[in-house]
């Protein structure tokens, strides 16, 4: 095991390997899914191949010895694959797929314990199945092909294959000469390689300072199907030197093109101006991103938590002077307003670092359903929308599993296979749609498939079978869908296995309720499944409603409060046993806290009383409370795993004057509120 | 000891293995060093840094580090500019295009901290 491995270097290698596999994974999908018409660029396939390549250099680094070993067999199997030794079949995408899975799994790991590691025999075997043929470097063609023996050191052994390739596809080659300056030659070179990439391949860039201090010289090295008037009309610059090669002999060496007409950008600045831009330019590098550990904002987050209590006791004691006629008391509210505005700003700015695009996870998403669809001999497309809506990092992490659980679910037992959706006048492909959308303070996730959909009678009979519900009950249509969240509910019968749907559901809205969130189904039978996802964008810090309900103390996350009431006792009407009130025409359930956490209730004679109308996605309903304290900041607290399984909770929220109070879970108050389980006894 | 530290740059696309190299070269102490993202980094910070020393990886996005072997050898201004190459095994070839190009060491990843330091102790000390 190497020498230099510490802490601080497994955990960026962790970090940096989970980024290359996440990469590998995306362009090994594109490869995956051009393969089928033969459309892939080398180019995608030599990214794919130095992923592997940097991992197994990586991994070596650090001692893990089995993320070594399997990258290496991964990069010498993509190796041949991009040398042109070893035909790409879906076998060889399947096995790649695999051994990424396999990666990922050690990599998460051993972020947990370093010893961490798992039985590579079955997956490198798979790799060795593929074989690899003898390499068979034309190197007689390379000598006649008329590139310069300059050029032909400095290519690499991929470049020399590709080189050849394009020399077999009886493309011509052209070196395209052209001279740039120092401070922004990346820039001016990526848009002539773009432009040039357009209608053939760049073989080899090779650099050359040539007799300028402040200039460089570049030749790149081009296999194409179009002429050279082609190439100079596509490129746009008659200031670049486009020379074929093997017509005309190049006859000097390319130092020597240096002399090469400078390609001047319109605003080239002055030789000084130039130079002094390169060096500035020098030290930065040419991203201007930073990896940062989620704990050290979560540490953050925390600092900026006290603060907020440290200024909500500043403010009170500010009120209190201004109470006793002390001109202070004015002072410190107007110090203490300025320091608000200066707190929101800065754990707004904190809230934002954390924030990311949920696109990473439906790009993960991507390759479940690839693999799951393969393994059910099915075939589905996955389209995704939205993707660039951001959720708080640790609600995407935890996101992950909720949606591969529903999504594995559409797979297995919603898409039909091929035959029977043709059969039904389906396309061949199943389709499953994963959106993203902002809705205020929230994210909705809407998940659909087009598959055969769940009969909400077929549910029905299964709760009366199961003895969920009475023979004679009668629900609507979205209660029924509700039902399949129960523990243990499945639609799956072992004789007719009709559906399937359900497994595991409940586990599914346990976790979306941990954050926050909530799930709602709905489904037609033959045409598919549709469920929602309603998330807070973060869980770190919020805006809640605090509430006194029978001499204690709630907070209601803001987001979810639609408005604040004040109703007659006799407003409240009963409905199937059920408290309701009547709001602009719509009947709005009532929720008591007071019932749902078993607290004895004291006797309230007055006649009004308060309402916070809360809501989630389509649904309302109105939590009633003793006494509407206000609004303030709150930093949530998991309650711990010991403490999971109370529903209704979101989690603790320390008050700064050393009090600590619970936060409300709308989400999960919502639906058991629906569904007519409004008692919740811990 | 001399008083003014002597300058390696380190041309290397993985921020973990350019990481380790620089904590390498750091724990020697008396070594500043430059990291290079890629080869045109590298080829950007070359005309405005004296550097003593050049470690490259082959495998690299833009321009591969036998272009930069090539670059750093043919040019006046680096032409006895030391070079190591740093490559994984299996890459035997391009590696020993490396070495005829001008390139002075090659380092077969993973290499150990001792190999690295003793390499540039020898070009450097």
């Amino acid at each position: 095991m190497s020498e230099i491995k510490s802490s601080r270097a497994v955990h960026d290698f962790l970090a940096e390997a989970e980024e290359i596999i996440e990469k590998l994974n995306l362009d090994l999908i594109a490869l995956a899914d051009r393969a089928e018409s033969a459309d892939f660029s080398p180019e995608l396939l030599n990214e794919i191949f130095r992923g592997a390549h940097s991992l197994k250099g990586l991994a070596g680094m650090v001692g893990f010895d089995d993320i070594g070993e399997l990258s290496h067999h991964m990069e010498n199997l993509l190796d041949g694959l991009r040398l042109g030794k070893v035909q790409l079949t879906v076998e060889l995408i399947d096995t790649l797929f695999i051994s990424l899975e396999v990666l990922l799994k050690i990599v998460h790991g051993k972020g947990k314990n370093e010893s961490f590691t798992v039985d590579l025999t079955t997956v490198l075997s798979r790799i060795a199945a593929l074989g690899k043929a003898p390499a068979n470097p034309d190197e007689a063609l390379l000598t006649t092909c008329g590139v310069d023996a300059k050029i032909l050191d400095v290519l690499t052994e991929y470049e020399e294959h590709r080189l050849l390739e394009n020399l077999k596809q009886k493309r011509h080659l052209f070196r395209v000469n052209a001279v740039f300056n120092l401070s922004s030659f990346d820039q001016d070179l990526s848009e002539i390689s773009e432009l040039l990439k357009q209608q053939g391949e760049i073989i080899s860039t090779l650099p050359s300072s040539g007799d300028f201090s402040d200039k460089i010289a570049f030749q790149l090295l081009y296999g194409t199907r179009i002429n050279r008037d082609e190439v100079v009309a596509l490129l746009g610059h008659d200031e670049i030197e486009v020379i074929p090669v093997g017509d005309e002999q190049p006859s000097q060496a390319f130092a020597d093109t240096a002399q090469a007409v400078a390609v001047s950008p319109a605003s080239s600045p002055s030789t000084v101006d130039s130079a002094e831009a390169g060096s500035d330019a020098s030290a930065r590098s040419i991203s201007r991103t930073v990896r940062v550990d989620i704990d050290k904002l979560d540490y953050l987050m925390n600092i900026v938590g006290d603060l907020v209590l440290a200024k909500g006791a500043i403010a009170t004691i500010a009120d209190q002077l201004r109470a006793q006629d002390d001109s202070l008391g004015g002072e410190l509210q107007k110090a203490t307003r300025s320091l608000e505005r200066r707190l929101d700003e800065l754990r707004d700015g904190v809230m934002d670092v954390r924030m990311v695009p949920v696109g990473q996870l439906f790009e993960k998403m991507a390759r479940i359903v690839r693999r799951v669809a393969n393994e059910h001999g099915k075939k589905v497309v996955l389209e995704t929308l939205g993707g660039d809506t951001e959720l708080d990092k640790m609600i995407v992490e935890d996101l992950s599993d909720p949606l591969m659980h529903i999504i594995r679910n559409s797979i297995d037992h919603g898409i039909e296979k091929p035959e029977e959706r043709v059969a039904k006048g389906k396309p061949e492909k199943g389709m499953i749609k994963l959106q993203a959308m902002q809705r205020g303070n929230h994210v909705v996730i809407l998940i659909s498939d087009d598959g055969r959909g769940i009969d909400p009678d077929l549910i029905h009979s299964k709760a009366i079978e199961k003895g969920l519900i009475g023979k004679d009950t009668v629900m609507s249509r979205d209660a029924i869908f509700d039902l399949l969240f129960t523990p243990g509910f499945s639609t799956r019968d072992e004789v007719s296995d009709l559906s399937g749907r359900g497994v595991g559901m409940d586990v599914v809205k346990t976790n979306i309720g941990n954050m926050s969130g909530m799930i709602e189904i709905d489904s037609t039978v033959d045409a598919g499944t549709t469920m929602l996802l309603t998330l807070p964008i973060t869980l770190a810090i919020i805006k809640a409603l605090i509430v006194k309900v029978c001499g204690r103390t709630y907070a209601i996350p803001i987001n979810s409060v639609l408005e604040t009431l004040m109703i007659e006792r006799r407003d409240i009407r009963t409905i199937e046993r059920r408290e309701v009130v009547e709001l602009r025409k719509i009947t709005l359930p009532l929720l008591r806290l007071g019932h749902v956490f078993n607290l004895e209730e004291k006797k309230n004679s007055s006649d009004r009383l308060f309402i916070a109308v809360v809501g989630l996605a389509e649904k309302r309903m109105g939590i009633v409370v003793d006494e509407l304290i206000g609004q303030q900041d709150v930093v949530i607290k998991s309650l711990g795993s010991v403490l999971s399984f109370v529903r209704g909770v979101a989690g603790a929220a320390d008050m700064g004057n050393q009090k600590t109070i619970l936060v409300l879970d709308v989400g999960g108050l919502l639906s058991d509120t629906l569904r007519g389980d409004g008692s919740i006894h811990v | 000891m001399s008083l003014v530290a002597k300058k390696i740059l380190i041309a290397e696309d993985s921020a973990t293995m350019r990481s380790l190299i620089v904590s390498t070269i750091s724990a020697m102490g008396n070594y500043e060093t430059i990291e290079a993202a890629n080869g045109f980094e590298a080829l950007r910070i070359l005309p405005q840094e004296k550097v003593d020393l050049v470690i490259t990886d082959i495998n690299m996005p833009d321009i591969n580090g036998l272009e930069l072997v090539s670059f750093i050898k043919k040019n006046p201004n680096y032409q006895t500019t030391p070079l190591f190459i740093v490559s994984t095994e299996g890459s035997d070839r391009d590696r020993e295009k490396g070495m005829a190009l001008g390139a002075d060491a090659y380092l077969v990843k993973p290499f150990s901290p001792v190999e690295l330091q003793s390499l540039i102790n020898k070009y450097l000390g």
